[in-house]
Parts: C-alpha cells; sequence; structure tokens
C-alpha cells in the first residue's frame, strides 16, 4: 500500500481488496453448500447479512446527501469513504438476485394459495394485502429502489469526482440541489425496501416506525464504518493529519447521538405495542421475549445501547481514536446482532437457532462489500482535492 | 446570588484592533502571569479559550449529576406511586410496569439535566451580575459592534496601574484607560 500526500491519490492501493475478495468468495461458495443442506437457513442467513452490509450503503448515501444538504464543512474530509460505500450499490444489486430465488423460503406471501380462496392454505388477513404483497410488484418495487440509490449515488459520486479536475464551485450547487428531492426519495425507498425485506418475513405484522428504525440502524452503521477506515489508514500513516482527532469527535458525537435515536425508535415501536396489548400486534415481541430468544433480546438492549451509551458518554472516549475504534467495531456487531434479531425469530419462533451459515454469508457478502468498496475508494483522490470547504476541514477544530 | 451586588475592582481597559490581535494580546497576559482578567468581543473568538488558558468548563459534570438525580429521583417515584402508595391494576399489567414509565423518566431527566446546565451555566459566569466597572467606559460600548476590549482588574496578584498600562501598551493596546467602579 502506497500513498502519495500531494494529490492525495493510493498509488498503489495494497493487499487489502485482494484478501477481502478472495475471503468473500470462498466464504460465499461455503455458504452455498449450505444451501443444498438447508436452504431455508440459507436465505434466511444470506438477507440478514445482505440487509447489514447494504445498510453501510444506504448510510453512506444519507451521509452524502446530508453533507451537501446542511453545507457541513466538517465532513468534507470524509466524503469520499461515504461516497464511496454509497458507490457499492451497483455490486448490492447484483447480491440482491439471489434473494428473489429464495422468495418461497423467505416469505409465506409469495406462495400464490395463501391468496386462492379455493385453498385450505388461503390467508384472509394477508389476503388484504395481496395488492400490495405479490411477487410482481415486490420486484418491480425492489427495481426501483435500486434505480434511485444508484442514480443518486452515482450522480453525486461523478460530480464530486468531476470537481477534483478544476475548481467549479457551481457542482457544489448542483450536489445540492440533487440531495433535496434526494433525500425525500431516500426517505420513501429506505422505508419502503425495509418494509419489503425485513418487516414482510412476518407479513402479519405492521409497523409503520419499522423504515425509521431501519434508518437510524444504517445511519450507525455508516459512521462506525467511517471510523474504522479512518483508523485502518491512520494505522497505516494515511490522511493522519488530515482526518485529525476533531473529526473523529464528530464522529463520535453523532454516533452517540443516533445510539439514543436507535434506542428511541425501537422503544417508541415497542411500547405502544405493549400498552395496547392487542393480540394482532404483540406476537411478534412475545416470539423474541418468552423463549431463548430472550437472551439475544437483552444482548441487544444492552449491547447496542446500555454500553454503547456509558462507552461514548464521555469527551475523553470521543478523542481516543483506539477506543472508538473498537467501539465502532463493536457497534458493527450489533447492527448485525440487531438485524439478526429482526430476521431469524420470524422462521424460529420456537427458540433461538444458529447456524454456521449466518456467520459464513455475512463474512462472504462482507468480503465483497469491502473489495468493492476499496476498489472505488483507491480509484480517485481519496479526500474531494478542490472542494471549496476543504481547507475549512483539514484545520476544523471543535472549540 | 450574591454576585448580583457584588463589587468588582477598578479595572484598566485597553483597546485592539481585530479578533486577531485580541487573541494574541490575551495569550500575551497570560505569559505575563495575569489572571484576573477577560476579553470582551462582539462575537465569540475562535481559539480565545487556548489563548487565556481557560480550563474546560465543570459544567458536564454538574449536568450528568442532575440528570442522574432526576431519573433516579423520577423511578422511584414512580414505583412509590403506582406499587405502593396507590396500587391499582391498570389493563392488567403488573403494579410496577416500568415500561409505562419510561417516558415521565426520560422526560424529568432531561428537565433536570437542562435545569442544571443553566443555573449552572449562570453560577460558573457568577450571573446575573447588573454591574461591572467596564460599563463606565465611553469606548466599551463599542463592544456590542465592532470593539475589541481587555480590562485588567485590580484584584489580580500582579496588578501595579504602572506596569499594567504599559503592559498594555506594549502588546498593542490603545487607548489605555482605567477606570474605576464608583465613577458614577
Amino acid at each position: 500500500m502506497k500513498f502519495d500526500s500531494s494529490t492525495y491519490r493510493f498509488t498503489e492501493p495494497g493487499k487489502l481488496g485482494k484478501i477481502a475478495l478472495s475471503a468473500g468468495l470462498v466464504f460465499l461458495v461455503i455458504s452455498v453448500l449450505g444451501y443444498f443442506q438447508d436452504s431455508a437457513q440459507f436465505f434466511l442467513a444470506y438477507i440478514t447479512s445482505f440487509m447489514f452490509w447494504l445498510s453501510i450503503a444506504l448510510g453512506g448515501l444519507f451521509f452524502t446527501m446530508l453533507h451537501h444538504l446542511t453545507g457541513a464543512k466538517w465532513s468534507t474530509v470524509l466524503r469520499r469513504v461515504s461516497e464511496s460505500a454509497a458507490g457499492t450499490i451497483p455490486l448490492m444489486l447484483i447480491l440482491f438476485i439471489p434473494i428473489l430465488f429464495g422468495l418461497h423460503e423467505l416469505f409465506h406471501w409469495s406462495h400464490p394459495e395463501v391468496y386462492d380462496p379455493a385453498s385450505p392454505s388461503l390467508d384472509e388477513l394477508l389476503k388484504k394485502k395481496e395488492a400490495y404483497l405479490n411477487v410482481p410488484f415486490f420486484v418491480i418495487r425492489a427495481v426501483i429502489y435500486f434505480a434511485v440509490w444508484f442514480l443518486l449515488s452515482h450522480y453525486l459520486t461523478k460530480t464530486s469526482v468531476a470537481q477534483d479536475s478544476g475548481h467549479d464551485d457551481k457542482l457544489t450547487g448542483q450536489m445540492r440541489r440533487v440531495s433535496a428531492p434526494g433525500m425525500v426519495l431516500f426517505a420513501l425507498t429506505i422505508t419502503f425496501a425495509s418494509f419489503d425485506w425485513l418487516m414482510s418475513l412476518d407479513a402479519h405484522w405492521f409497523s409503520t416506525i419499522f423504515g425509521v428504525y431501519i434508518f437510524s440502524g444504517a445511519f450507525l452503521a455508516i459512521m462506525s464504518f467511517m471510523i474504522l477506515v479512518g483508523y485502518f489508514q491512520r494505522r497505516r500513516d494515511v490522511l493522519t493529519d488530515v482526518i485529525t482527532v476533531e473529526h473523529y469527535h464528530d464522529l463520535g458525537k453523532l454516533t452517540f447521538g443516533f445510539i439514543i435515536f436507535w434506542a428511541y425508535m425501537a422503544f417508541s415501536q415497542y411500547f405502544l405495542i405493549w400498552y395496547a396489548n392487542i393480540p394482532e400486534e404483540n406476537y411478534w415481541y412475545l416470539y423474541r421475549w418468552d423463549n431463548s430468544w430472550k437472551y439475544v433480546s437483552l444482548v441487544i438492549i444492552f449491547g447496542h445501547f446500555v454500553i454503547p451509551f456509558v462507552g461514548l458518554l464521555t469527551r475523553a472516549a470521543k478523542r481516543t481514536i483506539p477506543y472508538l475504534a473498537v467501539m465502532a467495531g463493536w457497534i458493527l456487531v450489533m447492527r448485525w446482532a440487531d438485524l439478526y434479531w429482526l430476521v431469524m425469530p420470524t422462521h424460529h419462533q420456537g427458540g433461538f437457532h444458529f447456524s454456521w451459515m449466518d456467520v459464513t454469508t455475512c463474512v462472504g457478502v462482507g468480503g465483497l462489500f469491502v473489495w468493492f468498496f476499496w476498489k472505488r475508494y483507491t480509484s480517485y483522490a481519496v479526500v474531494p482535492v478542490k472542494d471549496p470547504g476543504l481547507e475549512a476541514s483539514i484545520h476544523f477544530t471543535n472549540t | 446570588m450574591k454576585s448580583i451586588f457584588q463589587t468588582l475592582p477598578q479595572v484598566i481597559l485597553a483597546e485592539f484592533d481585530s479578533a486577531h490581535s485580541l487573541v494574541s494580546a490575551a495569550k500575551k497576559l497570560r505569559e505575563a502571569g495575569y489572571t484576573k482578567y477577560d476579553s470582551h468581543s462582539p462575537f465569540p473568538v475562535h481559539g480565545m479559550d487556548d489563548a487565556m488558558g481557560l480550563k474546560r468548563s465543570p459544567l458536564g459534570y454538574v449536568v450528568g449529576v442532575m440528570g442522574f438525580t432526576g431519573m433516579i429521583g423520577m423511578i422511584a417515584l414512580t414505583y412509590w406511586t403506582s406499587a405502593v402508595d396507590y396500587r391499582f391494576v391498570i389493563s392488567g399489567k403488573p403494579y410496577f410496569s416500568w415500561q409505562a414509565f419510561v417516558p415521565v423518566i426520560f422526560a424529568i431527566t432531561v428537565l433536570f439535566s437542562a435545569l442544571g446546565a443553566f443555573f449552572g451555566m449562570l453560577a460558573f459566569n457568577q450571573l446575573p451580575r447588573l454591574f461591572h466597572p467596564v460599563f463606565n467606559s465611553e469606548k466599551f460600548s463599542r463592544v456590542t459592534d465592532g470593539g475589541f476590549f481587555i480590562s485588567v482588574q485590580a484584584d489580580d496578584p500582579l496588578y501595579d496601574r504602572g506596569k499594567v498600562i504599559s503592559f498594555l501598551e506594549s502588546i498593542g493596546g490603545r487607548n489605555v484607560e482605567v477606570v474605576d467602579a464608583d465613577e458614577k
């Protein structure tokens, strides 16, 4: 790995990409062997891993647009990380295709007999949702989501890189203009995508806050990811004077804030259902609490909220970079646990169930994600070198 | 509230050209060993805390203690009212259903934190203070739009009127004047 600090470019991107790619391919092949052993478990594990890595990409898209919309200066040096994370959308589109082959294993509503009045498997409750929950519309929606995400991330990265070749302040305004409607589209697509791909795993259940819950997790994921990418480079003496402790401090503050926001969403969802205590809603929590899933639920309450809350409370915690990196890694593990807790109990309602595929698919998809991310990240300057706000960003301080 | 009527000693006031020269002057005062001086500017000046050698505010600890007190207090209050003093079964749930009380516990935690932040801030800033000797200076009124001032208080251990005046002039201060607390 060689870095030219005058042009902010990697002249030689190192072995990371190759290691990630080979790990990803090996683990995906191993996971595919699991498909022949237990195809339902394979798809459950696969969609968990897919959603985990996709949430980093979507968080990256959100953070990029937020940066443009607010005209933030501090985050300019971090923008290429979030742009490159969002740039993995084409890869995620390809990785989405296997899910289409697992619709019957994953989604009860995808079986035609559920909607057939003549069939003994007719489900009256699902019948009411037939207009939305059917395979053709599901595929159309997925195409729309990916089209929106791809067009937004492609345009923003393309414009941002175009700015590198010369001082053109107009491009900053253009990116901002695209980000405004982009933000609205993002809110709609991530909400409905989380309804489609996670909530409809148990199609009887519904929660209007579910999309915001997934969004809060996606934001945490990209924050942790950016901290880890920054730290990875710092350990190799790359960008040490550019991404300074002040930037980590701000990333830490946002992570801390969104830990609370995530807990707020999680509790809001739980609270209303607990209070009303209506069987059509509360069963979703019951099968996550009245059996061995309870321990996973407790791990998430403490691991995803209490530990990061206390662990990131102080100023020193946010400014001690190696410590912050450990917390970021921990939060990413908890992000995976949270998605695991959303997906797995829907098909293992009797109690906790763990399979080796849950881990291999995560490493497999993750390997490809890291490889693609690193390939994009090292293909241009790793900070927007001609951005009008770059100087202010490098010399930014918190006091 | 003793600070409202507290009389500050005599001060020596000097004007500076810009925020930049204000920062460097504040730094030189600190390096010369002065401790009881203050800088006045129309807007918060970047780097002034470092220049004056101000420590980080202890306000965060006040907020933390207050918030924690509010949280514990509200847990105790909800427990006592619903599970001890007036036990009442609501929708078949246990007497102490903590879930129902999370919003109010959260709200009181925030309220106590906010009160701690507000009154703690006033206390650490020695506010409210209705009078300050610098108000006796005609020129000082410019501090709200374009003036940058430094005032050195008479209770500074190094205070020596002649020396302070010449020192302030040597570091770029203009219109140096001695302002007494009871001039008017």
